[in-house]
């Protein structure tokens, strides 16, 4: 049932037994809802069945647009081998005890469950089958399943007159069952649509804002506009005077920018007088060491750090200043990148009830538990007393891996006496994210007479201090061409930062595609050669460049199918008119290796994006096309409107942007038709949410380059065409 | 005080103050969820509803300014006969990834279609180009509202 858990918000899953271990497979849950007028029996924590067949699958990962509350369950319904009509998916609870792993990152939730979860809907079955032939008294072998029955000769049983039985047997170890053939798949490779369309499309309460607690008051929380900065002073009489509000006071926070941070929280019957409370605070903020940081500075000290010899060294394989001094063609660029928000269309917001010890959380988190810890230790309150309802996130992009708005709400709610759902304005959202970071990276290499490349060095300049990078601000040195190019080096230098950054769709490599394949773009001019043609070089032999079962080790050969697709199915190297060109890159990212081509038109220093090809390789089976079609088509997209126009910048200390009219979105009449391809290869299946992403900014400034002559080297684009 | 205001066809009254945005009373006093809060400006669109079939962004219309106008929000518009097209293209096409915009793209297309019942790409483009979807589903927009339409086969 579509937006059932927030009609309901205080049904909940409880505990009944906790037998023993198994990857949770042993726990046995009920239902705490009453008026559940059909009995469904739970087999274990992911799946519970109806007397009427129905099929209930939890889904252990948040959901924030991702599709994966279609993906997994249907890992379990495949094996379980039932009707995926007779399926209805329910969020799990936060409880790492039993579902382990709940993050929505990474892109790793297929990577990760493909096998797993397959394993759980196996268990079931095999439950079943046991039941059965208990019943029938034949053996176990004579049974066959077909979708929701168990059937063995003349002998048939649904699924549902089974599961009582069923879930009294002991589980056989998970790892000793066959899984199918995935020729015998009938779920799995097949698309379906998206959960929660009813409730979506009609409206009905679905995400974090929408969360109604009874008693629950609503609030808005302050917090300086330059990070970590205390409250000096505030007058909160005229906040208090405000109609319907019931409370303000100060929270005390830390210093931690990934934790509680110090600010004025407004408490009122409704969110408007919260608000409007808000308005009427007049706040001191204390003084603080990073007030004075600025773009401009950032800039300023990047470029000086950029000429001075750099901090250390993090990788360096035979020897780049040799091969250099040798080289035919020595090509130097700078390259740079601003930070960015995440600026996901729901608002960070919480609802926290906090009573007689116990938390209760309604949180649109991508990863709970960090949460739970950050709570706990605000609270004082042992991590066991939190309960965390995942609630659906109106999109996630990497924000809501961290967990402020979580501890927030929680704090206010301890305060406050009495739930509470706080919600941040927009312009909090924009000024107090964990950005996307920006950086430098001061490129030379070397190509000999043929073109070939016989050298390439980074003098990476990012933040952090000493040898420690500040968070998502670091460079992984083994990044493509990294073991192509016999003598390659990356140096890096670092500046303090007193912004909070943190991971944002394809963490690093989001830039570094930029960076490394608008370089290989240079490179390839300079060596005279076609694009395509120079990275196929560059690629060289099928093999594998690093450890076998590295995440970081990188397949040409999957590279170069990719790159050959999309080659062919863009038509590249076909004439286009005078202001016209075809951009190409390809980037590794989250275990998958995508290539992009994009067809651009620059006209009077206008843009136009008339197309984009993408090819993915993401192993042997796509788990659902469909989803894997938006996410292909949503990340190239994402990383277009970024490239185009984002920009966070920071003056006095604070982000200057607050709302969409200076943090501009992609609009539909930028947004280019998106052909998607996948090569499929021999490989473990491998997620999808990220890395589509990387390629894309190179592809679209490439494309630029072919179609006027201009290298975009500083991103975003902005008015560098005009 | 209290304002009378008939929204998706039943009566309903508010005591709130004159100046509180229809989209909070339509969330917080009325229940109804379905229109979203995504910046408070009039820039994202994910507010949208209707007053007399127009669509206006209800986070910065007071509700003191109303009136007598109709409101619809997407829990009623599937009553319109281009809403309930609208909301089963939608779903034919699986157009959401977060969906958290999507109340406010249906009810900009509703109205799209209410007016021009076979928009041609420019018109759709244009009447749409104010709700934003940070997820980027607008290839899926445009072909439902095309299908909505009946000029594509879903």
């Amino acid at each position: 049932m579509d937006g059932e858990l927030l009609r309901d918000p205080t049904r909940r899953f409880v505990l009944k037994s906790g037998a023993a271990a198994g990857g949770g497979l042993l726990l046995s849950f009920t239902m705490a809802a009453e008026g559940n007028a059909v009995e469904a029996k739970r087999i274990n924590a992911y799946v519970r069945i109806a007397p009427d067949g129905k099929v209930t699958i939890a889904s252990k990962v948040p959901e924030v647009g991702q599709g994966i509350k279609t993906a997994l369950p249907m890992l379990i319904a495949e094996e379980l081998d039932v009707e995926w009509s007779a399926v209805t998916v329910e969020q799990a609870l936060a409880d790492a005890k039993v579902y382990g792993r709940q993050v929505a990152g990474g892109s790793m939730a297929t990577t990760l469950e493909y096998d797993g979860l397959r394993r759980v809907g196996a268990t079931v079955r095999a439950l079943l089958i046991q039941a059965a032939a208990t019943r029938w008294n034949v053996p176990v072998d004579s049974c066959e399943t077909e979708p929701g029955f168990v059937v063995s000769g003349k002998n048939r049983a649904s699924y549902g007159e089974l599961a009582e039985a069923a879930a009294a047997l002991t589980p056989p170890d998970p790892k000793t069952l066959v899984l199918k053939d995935p020729k015998a798949f009938r779920i799995i490779g097949q698309s379906h649509k998206s959960q929660n369309l009813d409730a979506i499309t009609t409206g009905q309460p679905l995400y974090g804002i929408d969360v109604v607690v009874p008693g629950m008051l609503f609030a808005t929380f302050v917090k300086a506009p330059v990070y970590g900065a205390k409250v000096a002073s505030v007058d909160l009489a005229p906040a208090k005077a405000v109609k319907g509000v019931r409370d303000a006071f100060v929270i005390e926070g830390g210093t931690n920018l990934n934790g509680l941070l110090p600010g004025v929280a407004v408490v009122a019957d409704s969110w408007w007088a919260a608000r409007k409370g808000r308005n009427a605070l007049e706040i001191q903020w204390a003084e603080h060491p990073t007030a004075a940081q600025s773009s401009a500075g950032f800039a300023a000290k990047a470029a000086e750090l950029a000429k001075a010899p750099p901090q250390r060294t993090d990788r360096s394989d035979g020897d780049v200043d040799t091969a250099l001094k040798s080289a035919a063609k020595v090509v130097a660029a700078t390259y740079s990148y601003p930070f960015i928000a995440h600026a996901p269309l729901e608002p960070q917001n919480c609802t926290a009830s906090v009573k007689d010890g116990k938390v209760e959380i309604w949180a649109p988190t991508q990863n709970p538990e960090p949460g739970r810890k950050l709570v706990a230790a605000a609270l004082n309150v042992p991590e066991e007393a939190i309960t965390i309802h995942l609630v659906r996130g109106g999109g996630g992009f990497g924000r809501r891996l961290n967990n402020d708005y979580m501890v927030e709400a929680a704090a206010i709610a301890a305060k406050a006496g009495a739930p509470v759902k706080l919600i941040w304005t927009r312009e909090d959202d924009t000024r107090h994210d964990f950005y996307r970071p920006g950086a430098w990276h001061n490129l030379t290499a070397g190509l000999d007479a043929s073109g070939k490349v016989t050298a390439w060095k980074d003098h990476f300049v990012s933040f952090g201090e000493g040898d420690k990078f500040a968070p998502s601000c670091g460079f992984n040195a083994t990044q493509f061409p990294c073991r192509a190019v016999d003598n390659y080096r990356v140096d890096v230098s670092v500046m303090p930062l007193g912004v909070p950054t943190g991971p944002l769709r394809a963490p690093g490599n989001n830039a570094f595609g930029f960076v490394l394949q608008s370089f290989t773009d240079e490179l390839a001019v300079a060596a005279g050669k076609d694009p395509v043609a120079f990275r196929r070089e560059l690629l060289g032999e099928p093999r594998l460049l690093g450890e076998p079962g590295k995440g970081d080790s990188f397949h040409t050969g999957r590279m170069r199918g990719v790159l050959d697709l999309v080659a062919e199915k863009s038509g590249w190297g076909r004439a286009l008119p005078k202001g016209s060109g075809l951009g190409l890159a390809c980037h590794y990212s989250h275990l998958g290796y995508v290539a992009v081509v994009m067809q651009v038109t620059v006209k009077d220093g206008a843009l136009k994006i008339e197309k984009v090809w993408a090819a993915a390789d993401v192993g042997r089976q796509i788990v659902n096309p469909n989803g894997a079609e938006q996410q292909m088509q949503g990340s190239i997209l994402d990383a277009i409107g970024s490239t185009l126009r984002q920009e966070i910048t920071f003056e006095n200390g604070a982000a200057k942007q607050g709302n969409f009219n200076t943090f501009p979105l992609l609009r539909m009449a930028d947004a280019p038709d998106v052909e998607v391809h996948f090569k499929l290869s021999d490989n473990n299946p491998t997620g999808l949410g990220e890395p589509a992403y990387p390629p894309t900014p190179a592809a679209l400034c490439n494309a630029i380059f072919a179609a006027t002559g201009k290298r975009i080297r500083s991103l975003p684009i902005g008015d560098q065409l005009a | 005080m209290a304002f009378t205001l008939t929204v998706n066809g039943e009566t309903r009254t508010a005591d709130v103050d004159g100046d509180t945005p229809l989209l909070w009373v339509l969330r917080d006093t009325l229940g109804l969820v379905g229109a979203k809060f995504g910046c408070g400006a009039a820039l994202c669109g994910a507010c949208t509803v209707h007053l007399n079939g127009a669509p206006v962004r209800a986070c910065v219309t007071p509700v003191s300014r109303v009136g007598a106008r109709a409101v619809t929000t997407v829990e009623g518009v599937g009553k319109t006969p281009a809403g309930a097209k609208v909301q089963e293209a939608w779903k034919a096409i699986d157009v959401p990834q977060c969906g958290y915009c999507q109340a406010g793209q249906i009810m900009s297309a509703t109205a799209l279609l209410t007016a021009k019942p076979k928009p041609t790409d420019a018109e759709i483009e244009a009447a749409m180009n104010g709700n934003l979807c940070r997820c980027a589903t607008y290839l899926r927009v445009k072909k439902a509202i095309k299908a909505a339409s009946g000029q594509v086969e879903v």
